[in-house]
């Protein structure tokens, strides 16, 4: 694509939410061992199925391969990853260095976050950093795209040499099932100004409290700056329904669909669809531009899933496509 | 006020081997009020050494506070003939402590915690990180950096439900919950839409220990 394309980072998810197209996202968490090939395995399920692809960074604080290195591996596989980065272990030197060599590495898609607490994880005695919120580490990554680190200087290598900005498509994550519920639209208000360009949500069993939210979204015309992608997870068992009603801090799993996978002969079967009808629902939802598919350990599923939702094939974009 | 804690007694005890002379020295003030390291906490706590090590000498003393010259310099004759002072001051006391009595070992014989309130009798609970630059007029008076568990300046997390904070829901208030509580009975829950820049850390203590100097209390 020639100059004046509009585009902010190029990346492929960034043109298909551009078109207008609706979007899938997957996620694949990095493996805690210094072998690889589980990635590889991941991203045969995904490739072609989905527009991008989430590298979680560490996730619930358990020591992982780096998001930047398995996102790099799964480019090499054939995926669009979305490098996730959270404030709990890199202060606003890292994080910006990290941002740099992502980008020289071909990364174009960031999601900011807060991360959760390290007491979740393998280290619970380790130093937290949390010198940014994720909202300010948005507004970080858009001021870096704009060609200025965060304390003003310019991201060139001399006076006289180019500006060589890192050209990100920033996103960030919403729980609407978080407390105060009041302050979920305030915060993604927060994130818009600061810059955001996406958002993809908290996993989506409380369809109504969700509905609710997005309603407050569009009321303030938020859907209009900030793609809104709905996060869903296709139960495996009604033992996994159960487990994340009970267990999984900052969720809501109403009791009815619990019951529904207890009550159903095949529970997988009855997970895979209870899961079709939320994407069905959500794709009718005013404002939401996509969907994120988090197929928590049952990657091989997504391509059955998406299938059977009809968001198989993807859209084509332009690989060459790049920031204007 | 300084919360502290006393050190388990086995911990005190390794920390008194190899010495025959104990001076235990509290401190009045605010150690003194959260029930850690004062006259009476000496005393409680020199009778159980004086149980478990009844060949030793365990003397008590307790002075206004550690963190003054002037009533560190009341025990220095006391402290003559003590080959070790156990502190029950916070680690700033004890640490000034040693500093002045420079020719005896000073050991810690509190942990000490935080900067905080008595909540409840019986119950401390921290309330400031002395970050450097107070932020309590954006936030009505509840500070997120000291009660927000990742010390966010945004508002709450996602991990924020009921209340309470994602890394105990049973027993962490989430700090964000109470500063938005506390806005919206003020009628100030437009400051929750501001966006707050990145904070100046080297104004806390990333930027190096930190000393204050006013030249009008200069002598
Ligand atoms: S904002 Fe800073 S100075 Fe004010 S109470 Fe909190 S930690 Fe202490
Ligand atoms: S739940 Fe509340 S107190 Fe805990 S880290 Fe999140 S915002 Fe801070």
């Amino acid at each position: 694509m020639s100059k004046g394309n509009g585009l902010k980072s190029g990346s492929r998810l960034e043109q298909v939410l551009a078109a207008g197209h609706f979007a899938v996202t997957g996620e694949l968490g990095p493996p805690k061992s210094a072998d690889p090939s589980i990635i590889e395995q991941k991203c045969g399920y995904l490739k072609d199925k989905v527009d991008a692809v989430n590298i979680t960074d560490n996730q619930t604080a358990i020591v992982r391969v780096s998001s930047i290195a398995a996102g790099v591996l799964a480019m090499r596989h054939g995926l669009e990853p979305v490098m996730q980065m959270v404030c709990r272990d890199r202060n606003r030197i890292a994080m910006q260095s990290d941002i740099l060599g992502a980008y020289v590495l071909g990364l174009r898609n960031i999601l900011c976050l807060t991360g959760d607490h390290q007491c979740f994880g393998n280290h619970p005695t380790s130093k937290y950093v949390f010198d940014l919120d994720s909202i300010q580490q948005v507004e970080m990554v858009r001021k870096m795209r704009d060609g200025r680190f965060l304390c003003g200087e310019e991201i060139r290598n001399s006076k006289k040499a180019d500006l060589a900005p890192p050209k990100m498509f920033i996103g960030a994550a919403e729980n609407p099932f978080g407390d105060p519920f009041e302050f979920r639209v305030i915060r993604l208000a927060k994130k818009a100004k600061a810059g955001v360009d996406f958002i993809q949500t908290q996993c989506i069993f409380d369809m109504p409290r969700f509905k609710e939210w997005m309603k407050q979204v569009v009321d303030r015309g938020l859907h209009e700056k900030v793609y809104i992608l709905a996060g869903v997870t296709p139960f495996k068992s009604a033992r996994m329904a159960k487990y994340m009603r009970d267990n999984v801090a900052g969720l809501t799993v109403p009791d009815s669909l619990v019951e529904r996978m207890e009550k159903a002969e095949d529970g997988a079967e009855e997970g895979i669809k209870i899961c079709l009808e939320q994407i069905e629902e959500l794709r009718e939802t005013v404002g939401v531009a996509g969907v994120h598919l988090m197929a928590i350990e049952w990657e091989r599923k997504v391509p059955e899933i998406l299938e059977r939702a009809g968001l198989t094939p993807r859209p084509e974009v332009d690989k060459q496509a790049l920031a204007s | 006020m300084i919360i502290a804690e006393r050190k388990p007694i086995e911990d005190i005890r390794r920390m008194v081997e190899g010495h025959d002379r104990v001076l235990v020295l509290g401190c009045g003030t605010c150690v003194a009020v959260c029930m850690a390291g004062g006259e009476k906490e000496v005393a409680i706590l020199a009778s159980a050494l004086r149980m478990a090590e009844p060949e030793k000498e365990f003397k008590e003393a307790t002075i206004e506070r550690q963190c003054e010259r002037e009533f560190i310099e009341e025990v220095r004759t006391t402290s003559d003939g003590y080959d070790l002072i156990l502190s029950l001051a916070c680690g700033a006391g004890v640490g000034f402590t040693a500093e002045l009595l420079e020719e005896h070992r000073v050991v810690p014989g509190l942990n000490t915690k935080s900067i905080g309130v008595a909540e409840q009798p019986g119950n401390w609970s921290e309330r400031c990180l002395a970050c450097g630059e107070c932020v309590l007029d954006l936030t009505g008076a509840v500070c997120p950096i000291a009660r927000c568990s990742k010390s966010l300046l945004n508002g709450p997390c996602g991990g924020s439900q009921d209340g309470m904070c994602e890394i105990d829901p049973k027993n962490v208030q989430c700090g964000w919950q109470i500063i938005y509580d506390r806005l919206a009975k003020l009628g100030r829950l437009d400051l929750m839409e501001e966006n707050r820049p990145p904070k100046d850390w080297s104004a806390a203590h990333a930027g190096g220990p930190r000393r204050v100097l006013r030249e009008d209390a200069e002598p």
